[in-house]
């Protein structure tokens, strides 16, 4: 039926197939923790398979560079709300789950997604979701495989939704309160802050992105600083304390108004209510009862 | 046992909120679908602890439980079924907290969708999903719904607008799934809940992301001598590289419907009427309201108005969400589907849905989300005109047929709960359905919440049934 995807999933197997894990540009591969020794490495399939600007959809495989992707986007005026990390595959962002830094404008990742193929444990390949840019036939189990890192199933094509290139994108930047600039601004695309100075990405039409700069007393920069290597999940409110928490972040870039925050030093462990823990051990065995999809990892 | 089990939830939440009388048992056997089931005891819970309680009591005897908001729901999702405990929320109808900084409320599940927009519009803040019920329907509802409304063009659906839910699971534990942090660990079982149609527990606390109330808005409504030339200016836009913040279709004859009963202002002599709306700020907001004018004449518009104000605006709007009470001046009953096709197959699926109901020789009018390709054909028929059940279920089924076929989906908004059940398979295969089965079951081994929604009989090893004969009305 999809020669593509048929062939990922004959490559998957099913249990006689053992451990599998799914690469993709390996540029978030400690996510989640190491892969277990001896699983076989699986690729997914590449190619933008439909592309109809006018519906602002894109249906791709998941082995896709991202940058392939937005450049056949851009092509025609649009892009997609996608981390655009040197070398990442648009199924290896999903499967990780982590915006990009315009998330403040552009949502998370996991609300670009329509439709997903995946291929399961058991090699089949599974649809969730649907084509169109709104749906709610069935479970979402779209949101579910966005952020589960393989653990669930491999995603094999995605259809997303596209939007939109902005007519005008400008940073600016200075020593600036930024919850105070966030209050100010009408949605920004970021509003990044290293506890000192503040990096405001704004977008939209030339003379509102002007009218908004001028509310700032800010100067037009390139773009943000390189961000700190470990990411922090915090609430939006809790990063006024920032500051006041250097010895445990080490030098820190946050995400204002979304409450990611890029820091030197790794985040502390996070204790998971048992509940919890309990209903993720049973979504995992429901899917992947022999425990072979990216063995090792959990996205925890 | 059934005594025992009045006495047990009696005693749990209080005398006054348990009920099983004749009249409530009515008023609880369908929500605002044409299906019925029945409701053996009706509770209305005050807190997460009542709520926990009643699941606990019905699983204590053995029963099933639903959850229900304002029962505004068109697919069935809270007709009881399996002779078991409602659960009511409309009762925990407070918001919690607000906080503008963070753009985040806590609200409980009963809270109406309008009166949450009310407290928030002081603070310059909106909860973004507006469906045409949200006078009354829940922001419960809204979650087990994943509820659209016709500003989720831009803004998305209610999965979007939701953090954290506190929920009740099936097996009567309390957690919270998702957070207000970025990037909650572990799978997102947030997105998993919403629209799942109270299949996977109750949700008793929702912490909803606020959207801000754009600085400038305009509204246009515009008069087109076909729907063929509507629908094309609808894509025209899009295809433009403008995601308004509306995007309404109404054919002729619900536009004059609507004008006899509410007098919006709404040119009764186009054959379509496009209300449209771009929002953002000064410039992108001149500049959007041009463009889809300039398509809107490309396309043969006959009037192009642009709203004067707020009060003309709220009239526009009040027309086109009062749609559905304006039929009843031309028949007594109404069938409102919902699916979603791709923009470009717009003007096929209508003509092709005008040939159904000519055959099954029925009334149809539109009015629905054009810019999300969200179709709501409105049936209109004389229920007590004998066979005439079967024509209107033949025409809808044969609607999501061609909606489907078409590249679309069951449903956009509504939901699929007992009405699109046994559709599913159109859309979606045995191992599609079977994936779907899984996640249910890792939720709800016993099928204990809203039993026999959502997916059809044998998706798994289910034990689910046909709709019982009669259940329709």
């Amino acid at each position: 039926m999809n020669g593509a995807l048929d062939t990922f999933a004959a490559e998957v197997g099913g249990p006689a197939g053992g451990p599998v894990t799914c690469v993709g540009g390996r540029t978030q591969w400690d996510a989640g923790g190491p892969i277990a020794a001896g699983a076989r490495e699986v690729r997914a399939p590449e190619g933008i398979v439909a592309y109809v600007p006018s519906e602002m959809t894109v249906q791709v495989r998941a082995g896709t560079p991202v940058s392939v992707l937005d450049e056949a986007l851009a092509e025609h005026g649009q892009t997609v709300a996608l981390p655009d990390w040197p070398g990442a595959t648009v199924g290896g962002v999903l499967a990780v789950g982590r915006s990009g830094i315009r998330r403040l404008g552009y949502g998370p990742v996991r609300d670009t997604v329509l439709e997903v193929r995946a291929v399961t444990a058991a090699g089949a390949v599974v649809k969730a979701g649907g084509p169109t840019v709104k749906n709610v036939s069935g479970y979402d189990l779209c949101r579910l495989l966005v952020g589960s890192l393989g653990t669930l199933g491999f995603i094999g094509e995605v259809t997303l939704r596209t939007r939109p290139v902005a007519p005008t994108s400008r940073w600016v930047s200075g020593e600036l309160d930024p919850f105070e600039a966030l209050a100010r601004l009408h949605r920004p695309t970021a509003v990044l802050w290293d506890g000192q100075t503040t990096w405001i990405c704004l977008e939209g039409h030339p003379d509102d992105v002007q009218a908004q700069a001028d509310l700032l007393d800010a100067a037009g920069v390139n773009g943000p600083p390189a961000r700190p290597p470990h990411r922090w999940s915090l609430t939006p409110g809790e990063l006024r304390h920032l500051p006041g928490r250097a010895a445990e972040t080490g030098r820190f870039l946050a995400e204002v108004g979304v409450g990611l925050v890029h820091a030197e030093r790794p985040p502390p462990a996070r204790p998971v209510d048992p509940v919890v823990a309990a209903l993720q051990r049973r979504v995992k065995a429901a899917f992947d009862p022999e425990g072979r999809m990216n063995p090792g990892r959990a996205p925890a | 046992m059934h005594d025992a089990l009045i006495a047990e939830l009696r005693a749990a939440l209080a005398p006054d909120r348990v009920r099983d009388g004749a009249l409530e048992r009515t008023l609880y056997e369908r929500d605002a679908s044409h299906i019925r089931g029945d409701a053996a005891v009706i509770c209305f819970p005050l807190d997460t602890a009542e709520v926990q309680a009643c699941v606990r009591i019905a699983l204590a005897h053995g029963r099933p439980f639903v959850a229900r908001g304002a029962g505004t729901g068109l697919a069935g999702g809270a007709v009881p079924l399996g002779d078991p405990v409602v659960i009511v929320t409309t009762k925990m109808d407070r918001v919690l907290s607000v906080d503008p900084g963070a753009l985040v409320a806590w609200v409980e599940p009963g809270v109406v969708n309008l009166d949450l927009d009310k407290q928030l519009a002081p603070l310059g803040l909106q909860f973004a999903p507006d469906p045409s019920s949200q006078q009354a329907c829940t922001i419960g509802g809204n979650v087990a719904n994943n509820s659209g409304g016709p500003h989720c063009l831009a803004s998305g659906v209610t999965s979007a607008h939701v953090v954290a839910l506190e929920v009740v699971l099936p097996d009567g534990a309390v957690t919270t799934l998702g957070g207000l942090d970025a990037e909650p660990d572990g799978y997102d079982l947030r997105g998993a809940f919403v629209g799942s149609e109270g299949t996977l527990g109750i949700a008793t606390r929702i912490a909803v992301r606020l959207t801000p109330l754009a600085p400038e808005v305009a509204t246009l409504l515009i008069g087109f001598p076909s729907v063929r030339d509507a629908a094309a200016a609808v894509s025209a836009i899009i295809a433009a590289g403008l995601v308004p913040a509306a995007l309404e279709m109404m054919d002729q004859r619900i536009t004059r419907a609507v004008e006899d009963f509410v007098h919006a202002g709404f040119p009764t002599d186009a054959a379509a009427v496009l209300l449209a709306e771009v929002d953002g700020l000064p410039a992108a907001v001149a500049a959007g309201t041009a463009l889809v004018e300039e398509v809107g004449r490309a396309h043969g518009a006959t009037s192009v108005q642009v709203a004067r104000d707020r009060v003309e605006r709220a009239g526009w709007w009040k027309g086109r969400k009062s749609a559905f009470g304006a039929i009843a001046r031309i028949k007594p009953n109404y069938y409102l589907h919902d699916t979603v096709v791709p923009r470009g197959r717009l003007v096929d699926v209508l003509d092709a849905i005008d040939r159904i109901v000519e055959r099954e020789d029925l009334i149809v009018m539109h009015v629905f989300h054009a810019g999300d390709g969200n179709l709501h054909p409105l049936l209109l028929f004389d229920a007590r005109e004998p066979g005439v059940m079967d024509r209107v279920h033949a025409a809808g089924d044969e609607i999501v047929r061609v909606s489907v076929e078409a590249g679309g989906v069951l449903s956009g908004e509504h939901g699929i709960g007992l009405e699109k059940r046994d559709l599913m398979p159109l859309l979606f295969g045995p191992d599609d359905l079977d994936a779907q089965a899984r996640l249910r079951d890792a939720f709800d081994p016993e099928h204990v919440a809203n039993p026999q929604k959502v997916l059809p009989a044998g998706s798994r090893c289910g034990d689910l049934q046909a709709v019982p004969a009669g259940a329709w009305i």
